[in-house]
Formats: C-alpha cells, structure tokens, sequence
C-alpha cells in the first residue's frame, strides 16, 4: 500500500500536520518498496482557494491508497478523493509520523 | 500546544474585550492571534510594538497597458463585473470591481492586459505590554476577505508558539460565517463562542455554530451581558445543552467593560475584582478542558 | 433615495437604527428597508410580517458536460480560482469557489461546459405594518455575498419606485460586500459607539466612504457609554453629526427582546426624528 501522511517536515522524523489541504509536506511511504517520497506542497498553500482538491489531485497522481491526518479534508476535497477510492485516517494530528504509522497498524485511528 | 479560537457571529458581544483579558491573563505562555483582519481591534488594548510588518498579496489584479492598447473593447466586453470602463476614450479598469478572473487577459488579441498581484493588505508580528507575542494584520479597503490573511497571520502565530515554547496560541476570530471563520477555526482545539442574550445573538449564535459542529471542534460559551434579558438567556442555555456546548460562564452586564476599553486597558488590568474572577474562573475551565 | 447604513465595526447599532428609523419613516411616507447584511440578516427579528413574495437566488456555475469534452484540460487552466479539476478523466467543478467569469465556459470551444444556475440564496419580501421589508439571505458555506446583495437591490429598483425611501442595512466591515452595498446609495449614515474601538473602525469605514466619493454623516449609538473622542474626531474631519442615540438599559433590553425601541422610549424617539428629519431635508433637496 502506498501510504500519505501529512507532515510538517520533510522527513519520517517530523511531526504530523493537522491540516489537510494546506499542509506543507506530505509525505509517501510505499509500504511495499519501503521507499519514502517528498511532495512539498507550499505552492498549494499559497492559494486563496482550493487547496484541497489541488493537494487530492497530487495524492491522485502518486497513486497514494491510504491518507493518514489530522483534522480531514474539507468538502470540496472530498469530492475529489471519492473519485479516487482512497482510504482516509483522522485523529493523527498531534502525533508523530512514526505514531500515527503504528496507531493506522493497530487499527487505532479513525476511518473519515 | 493548545489553540483557542474566540468567535461570536454577530459584532458587539465583547468577543475582543474577553480575548484580551484571556490573552492578558496568560501572560508570556501564549502567542495572540488577531484574526480580526477587516477590523483590528485589539491592538488598541494590547499596544503591540508593529515591531516587524510584511506587505501581504492576495489575488491579482488586471492592468491594461495603454501604450499597446488600441481600445478595441473586446476585454470590456467579457468582464462580467463591469470592472472595464471607459474613462476619458481609453479602456480602464476599476481596481474595486475587478475580481481577478483573468477573462480578460486571456482575449486581449495584443497582449495589452497583465495580471498583477494585488496588495491586499500588510501583517505584523509584534510584542505586547505584557511581553507576550502577538500577530495582527490589517486588510486594505474594498479587498477580498477570503480567509487567506487569516491564515497567514495564524501560520505566522504558530511558528512563534512553536519556536518559542509556548503552551497557548489564543485567537480573535473572525466575525461572520465565511471564510475567515473557517481559516480562523481551522486547527483550533477550543472553539470560545462569545454571545450576548439578545434575539439576534442567539440568532447569529446558532449559525456559526453550524461551522463549529462541521469542524468538530470541542466548543465553550460565554454568554456575556447575561441579565439583560433572562428569557433570551435561557433559550441560549437550552441550546448550549442541546448541542453538549460547554457553557463556561454566564457574565452579568458590566459597565467596566467599557470603561476599561476607553482607557485601552484590558478587563483583568482594569481594577473590577467580581468581573476578573469572571474571567479568571473561565480562563480555568478552559485550560482544564484542554489538558494544559 | 437610497440611504446606507453601514459601520466598521460590527455590534454598533446598525440593525438597531435601520429598522427604527424605517418604522418611523414609514409612518409618514412610503419606506422599503432592505437588509444586505446576507451572511446574517437580523432585521426580520424586529418586524412582524407578512411573506409577500419568497425567491430563490441562484448563481451561475458552469456544469460539465461529458458527451464532447476531449478532456483537454484548457478550462482547468483558464480559471483563477481552482473551481475546476481534471481528475479520473472527469472534470470537476467546486460551486463554492467559483465566482462566475463565465472564462471556462466561454472558451470551452466544445461547448463542455455550459452555465446553469445554482441556488446560493433567497430573497423574502415581507409586508411590516407601514413598511415593506426585504431581505437577502445567503447560505451557509456559500462565499459569494456580492452577488446576492446585488440580485438583492436589482429587486428592490424593479419593484419600488422613485418615491419611496429606501434603506439599506448593510453588512459591517470594509471589504467588497460592504461596497457593494454602499454604492449606489445616494446618502450613508455610519453608526459607531462613542469607544475606541468604535473610533477606530468609523475612520475604516470613513476612509472607504470616501473612497467610493459618497456623502455620510454619522451617528452615535449608545452616546454616553465612553468618551468624546468621536464627537471631537468627527469635527476636526467636518463630518456632521445626525444623530446621538442615548445609552440605556432599557433600550437594551427592547433590542434584547427584538423590540422597536423608539415606541417605547420618547428620548430615542427624539433622535430618530432627527435622523429622519436630515435624510428627510436631503430627500426634498434631492427631489429639487
């Protein structure tokens, strides 16, 4: 599975970002390669409008199967991730990458 | 770190007054956050230093060239906001209309038409007299309150927090039920509703309430000037437990309120001692709420 | 005439003023208030009623249609406001964040994505003992606040003539709805309390005022509740003074209650007359 979480900074140690479409960083573990991708995503939090859906595109065009984050996506992003058949996680927003990783293996966090 | 974010949906409730005194009562534990960004207050009771300001840009805006400009009209004609007008023979735009859409540009046949980032307003990050940090901004006239200045003084506010270790981020949101709502609330761990027992308070209560519950935020409310209508009150009170809100405090009205704005002071420097334990006792639930 | 009533800051007594003043007017002569605060309209809280007429408000969002798009994308490139995405060889529109240019559509050289209307709003057109009330409002999570209180007052010059007053409650603050609403108005009354605060957003919205080259006079709500400043403020900028609307208790609690204050209260009274009388002077000035 090729999972996403969003990040605070780029790299596995970093806490998580509670927000969806305006998180800096998301970053991609492909669980089967083991293999870690950065995406910064500080152009999309630029916008005035849209940040959801655009980031959704991005996690669309990675291939990504799992989203691991904080508070959820807003309603425009939804639609957007219903087109992709993604599975999201909430509730990981104050945790660590590497515990919110562990609490979406226990089956702890909160299917959106 | 903890956010508290204080709205109200309707003006007047004394939404600024309580977060001052809250800010003023955490002292140097918290970072403040004037999201109030197209009617600042509460720098007139904090006396922030402006120490650093950064312009801010939002949006662009459509400026035609008028050396390549050969006033064939085709841009006025597709502008559905009459933001092309003629003025003195020559195609112009008006700044205050023009929302940005780009229509124009893109059927220009000679170029003439650019897009220009707009200046939409500045934001500053200060210090308090109380010593504490605070980030407030200032949106310019007639410009698009989207929510993006809010989100930038808050992203500014808590880099600050972060940085520097605070335990508190506290937040004057937005008025209204719009995007600077939603960018004020967003991340927030405690949303504050400050409301008044009037018809319309209720009313606008109930409202922004909804943007709350869609956020699933954990919400407290103050219901300030609370005698002045019993029967209002209690309507708030039934919805408050309709909705498991928090009901953190019920303030009678109080003329210190004011007298202490007059003299830009916050309610807990301004010396009233039954309205600071108010304002004590609430900032207490609230830390206790959130674990801090 | 159009007369605006607007402020910078929120809570000033905007509502409180434009549905006293417009009762009080409609005593003598024929008034519509029409309440352009769309993202939340109070003023139906203080008059009693009857529904004349209710519409929907629609705004124009352009729908896509699959059966000759090449999924090029141009349209997801030609809208500044990221209404449109291309994903799963879908195109997707947001209602939300489009602010109908009509771009997309127009340069759509398929025709893939016509304009329809979507419901953003409604208009209500009430009966209020002597006045006609009418009312935009806006749904919750819809943005576009400008295009209501225009459809709103476009209503308003089709269904009033030249002879009636018209009052415009506007919404608070300076940003393009509170334009919006000010901008055709012949005259703008700016309510403010006599704090700081009040001060310091009556100079937003003076500046705004000014900007948009329109006469104002201001006045003072709850005069009593603080200090001179804006009596002193005021003078210095030559702004007249229209009104000073005494601070009580028991005006409060009428307003609590969603009364009209000045049936009430013969010193409130005094002052909307007042008000009335200048908008009244510049009425029959205006009408020479």
């Amino acid at each position: 599975m090729k999972i996403a979480f969003t990040t605070k900074d780029p790299a596995w140690e970093s806490m998580m970002e509670a927000r969806f479409g305006r998180t800096y960083y998301v970053l991609v573990f492909d669980e089967q390669s083991g293999q870690i991708t950065i995406h910064d995503n500080r152009d999309i939090v630029n916008q005035e409008h849209g940040a959801g859906p655009k980031m959704a595109k991005v996690m669309a065009d990675l291939g990504v199967d799992v989203i691991i984050t904080g508070n959820g996506p807003g309603e425009n992003a939804r639609a957007v991730l219903a087109q992709m058949n993604t599975v999201i996680y909430v509730g990981a927003g104050e945790m660590s990458v590497a515990e919110a990783y562990k609490a979406y293996q226990d089956g702890t966090l909160e299917k959106f | 770190m903890k956010e508290i974010v204080v709205i109200s949906g309707k003006g007047g409730t004394g939404k600024t007054s309580i977060t001052a005194a809250l800010a003023s009562l955490a002292k140097e534990s918290c970072v403040v956050v004037d999201c109030d960004v197209d009617a600042a207050d509460m720098h007139l009771l904090l006396q922030p230093d402006f120490d650093h300001k950064e312009d801010f840009y939002s949006g662009v805006l459509a400026h035609i060239d008028p050396d390549t400009c050969r006033n064939c009209g085709r841009c006025a004609k597709v502008c559905r906001f009459d933001a092309i007008v003629l003025q003195n023979g020559r195609y112009v735009v008006d700044e205050l209309s023009c929302e940005g859409c780009g229509y124009c540009e893109k059927v220009c046949r000679l170029n003439a038409i650019s897009m220009n980032e707009r200046l939409a307003g500045a934001w500053f990050a200060s210090q308090t007299k109380y010593g504490s940090d605070m980030v407030h901004a200032k949106l310019g006239i007639g410009a698009e309150n989207s929510g993006k200045l809010v989100a930038k003084v808050k992203k500014e506010g808590k880099a600050i927090a972060l940085a520097k270790n605070k335990s508190l981020m506290i937040v004057d949101g937005s008025p209204g039920i719009g995007c600077p709502v939603v960018s004020s609330l967003s991340g927030a761990n405690f949303a504050l509703l400050v409301t008044e027992p009037t018809l319309s308070g209720l009313h606008d209560l109930k409202r922004v309430y909804e943007v709350v519950k869609k956020f699933r935020i954990k919400a407290g409310c103050i219901i300030n000037k609370a005698d002045l209508n019993p029967e209002v009150c209690a309507q708030i009170e039934a919805f408050l437990r309709e909705e498991s809100i928090l009901h953190v405090k019920s303030i009678p009205y109080n003329k210190a309120f004011t007298q202490a704005m007059v003299e830009a002071k916050t309610i807990t420097e301004y010396s009233n001692e039954p309205l600071k334990k108010l304002l004590e006792e609430s900032f207490e639930t609230i830390k206790n709420t959130l674990g801090v | 005439m159009k007369i605006a009533i607007a402020s910078g800051k929120g809570g000033t007594g905007k509502t409180t003023l434009s549905t006293n003043l417009a009762t009080f007017l409609g005593e003598s002569q024929s008034t519509v208030l029409v309440d352009l605060d769309v993202e939340e309209p109070n003023s139906n809280l203080f008059l009693q009623g009857e529904l004349l007429r209710k519409e929907d408000k629609m705004k124009m969002i352009p729908r896509w249609d699959s059966t000759s798009c090449t999924l090029c994308g141009e349209c997801v490139e030609n809208c500044n406001f990221n209404a449109l995405l291309c994903i799963a060889n879908e195109i997707l529109v947001f209602p939300n964040l489009c602010h109908s240019c009509y771009a997309c559509s127009e340069l759509c050289s398929l025709g893939s994505l016509p304009m329809e209307p979507q419901k953003m709003g409604e208009l209500s057109h009430f009966l209020a003992g002597d006045i006609e009330f009418v009312e935009g409002r806006l749904n919750i999570g819809e943005e576009q606040a400008v295009s209501l209180i225009a459809q709103t007052k476009k209503y308003v010059d089709q269904h009033f003539d030249d002879e009636t007053i018209k009052l415009f409650d506007s919404p608070p603050g300076t940003s393009c709805p509170v334009i919006e609403a000010i901008k055709d108005a012949d005259f703008v009354i700016l309510v403010t309390e006599p704090t700081p605060f009040g001060l310091h957003d009556l100079t937003l919205a003076v500046e705004t005022t000014r900007i948009l080259g329109k006469e104002f006079g201001v006045v003072i709500n709850r005069y009593g509740m603080g200090n001179e400043d804006v009596v002193a403020y005021c003078q210095r900028e030559n702004i007249p003074v229209i009104g000073k609307i005494p601070h009580l208790i028991e005006a409060a609690k009428l307003y609590s209650a969603g009364k009209l204050i000045y049936k009430e209260i013969p010193s409130f009274k005094d002052e909307i007359e007042k008000i009335a009388l200048h908008v009244k002077a510049r009425f029959q000035g205006a009408a020479q």
